[in-house]
């Protein structure tokens, strides 16, 4: 951002915000919105209580079930349906279709299913994260240079081999940047599914602030999951970015 | 000329793609040691025939011999060098070179030996920690040829090696290929479009014809060949041959 010629560091256009937001605040324009610098010293308050750092560690531990299954499944699937044109035809409908479904409404059948706890977090986190993987982890085999393949077949490579030392490493940028996506996407997965459910993780927190009132608590829960969401896109993004060089400079 | 002396034999080959009829009846043989070009107007099935002798593509009938062996997949008696280089974008000059290597298992500080002894071969000593993007396209193709070569293969294919590079690195690489053939005890099937390169680089020079590709005529230029790069290009059965094969050729290019 420039003002008046004059470049400023890149997050300035959020402290200017947060200028404001603390502006309103301290004006109590309403009740909703306490003082930014309230929501900070309260965040600084509950940081340590028992009930945050479980919340924290019930998140961290669905959010990551969710994310691994959802690569570890999600990867294969997504280079066997760019690889194989019968189970490609086979899949990809469903893909498409739990792509852009509102995954939302089927939390409800999950919970019935699996019960209102840990598990049926995790298996929401995945189902919002896994597509988006397998569709990238496929557009990213599909566009694969032809030579490559019959290069490593010239040397007799095996399916094994040729999946392990071509596949995989020339559809590695498509895959890292499904991951980020899916990443961000099982950011959502978790908080909805542990809203939803409310027992567990910030959602009993969310639950236990909004019900009492406690606006700058719910506020700092709030920015805390905005941070690590980003923080955690942003480190993804580094990651990808790695990997961008052959991502153009391929064929 | 007897069976012992070609290194590789195509038989009766045919090739349909649905009701495309690519080859018909393709019979040709590549005698040992030499380097025969598969020269034609796009479309005659050239790199579709050298792909069948690679085990790259499978044909619909007929058969095809190396060393009187009869071969339908890929095996260590063939290296194939791409027109587009199929480079690892990922791996590092030498990991790429020792890669044909590493498929067969060849351990590490082996195939890297070996790696590095064609890399110096090929004039690229110095990169072998560079990736395929640092390479200018002439590098590229020189790492493809260590590749193809750090195999050691008896046949060496080669579809349009030199169609990605610019002029002036295409005419070094031709005269590269004509030490390459010299001193390698190696038999080169190498595909071109371009008359000039063909006549430059080849022992034999089969002129296929396209829509059912089949082969019109094989040339044996002879005169030059022991001259030195210089004065090929100057030499009157050179440009009488280049001549000859344009005459024959122009009436199949739209």
């Amino acid at each position: 951002m420039r003002i008046f010629g004059i470049k400023l560091p890149n997050m300035t256009s959020l402290i200017l915000w947060g200028l404001l937001w603390e502006l309103l605040g301290q004006m109590e324009v309403s009740f909703f919105l306490p003082p930014l610098s309230s929501i900070f010293s309260t965040l600084l308050e509950i940081y340590h209580t028992k009930a945050f750092i479980r919340a924290l560690v019930e998140t961290a531990q669905a959010f990551l079930g969710g994310i691994t299954s959802a690569v570890v499944i999600g990867i294969p699937v997504g280079i066997f349906m760019g690889k194989n044109r019968f189970i490609d035809e086979l899949l990809l409908p469903w893909v498409n279709m739990f792509m852009s479904a509102p995954l939302t409404a089927l939390v409800p059948v999950l919970m019935v299913l699996f019960g209102f706890g840990l598990k049926s977090i995790i298996i929401t986190t995945t189902l919002f994260a896994i597509w988006i993987i397998i569709l990238n982890t496929r557009a990213g085999v599909m566009q694969i240079n032809r030579s490559l393949v019959d290069m490593a077949n010239s040397f007799g490579a095996s399916p094994t081999e040729a999946f392990f030392k071509i596949y995989f490493w020339a559809a590695l940028p498509e895959i890292i940047s499904g991951i980020r996506i899916g990443f961000i996407r099982a950011v959502k997965g978790v908080i909805i599914g542990q809203l939803l459910i409310s027992i567990v993780g910030f959602g009993s927190l969310f639950e236990l602030y909004s019900s009492r009132f406690l606006m700058s608590h719910f506020w700092a829960v709030i920015l805390v999951l905005f941070a690590l969401a980003f923080t955690l896109s942003e480190l993804l993004a580094m990651l990808a970015k790695r990997f961008d060089y052959y991502a153009s400079k391929r064929g | 000329m007897n069976s012992n002396q070609n290194a590789v034999s195509v038989k009766n080959v045919y090739k349909n793609y649905g009701d495309v009829e690519a080859l018909r009846d393709m019979t040709l043989d590549f005698p040992k040691g030499q380097l025969t070009s598969l020269l034609g107007p796009s479309g005659c099935g050239k790199t579709t025939l050298l792909k069948i002798i690679a085990g790259l593509l499978p044909a619909t009938k007929g058969e095809v011999y190396v060393n009187n062996q009869l071969v339908t997949t890929p095996g260590p008696d063939r290296a194939f060098v791409f027109q587009d280089f199929a480079l690892m974008p990922w791996a590092s000059v030498i990991r790429n070179v020792a890669f044909g290597l590493e498929l067969r298992n060849v351990n590490k500080s082996e195939r890297e030996d070996i790696a590095r002894k064609y890399i110096t071969q090929v004039g690229l000593s110095g990169f072998e920690n560079s990736f395929p993007h640092e390479l200018s396209g002439g590098m590229r193709q020189r790492v493809g040829l260590a590749r193809a070569l750090s195999v050691d293969s008896p046949v060496l294919l080669m579809d349009e090696p030199f169609s990605a590079v610019d002029e002036q690195t295409r005419r070094k690489f031709q005269e590269d290929l004509l030490d390459l053939v010299k001193n390698e005890n190696k038999t080169f099937i190498f595909v071109t479009h371009s008359i000039e390169e063909a006549v430059y680089v080849s022992d034999q020079i089969a002129i296929l014809l396209p829509r059912p590709s089949r082969v019109s005529e094989i040339i044996r230029p002879s005169g030059f060949r022991n001259k030195d790069a210089d004065s090929i290009r100057k030499d009157s059965e050179y440009l009488d041959t280049v001549e000859g094969i344009w005459k024959s050729l122009r009436s199949y290019v739209e």
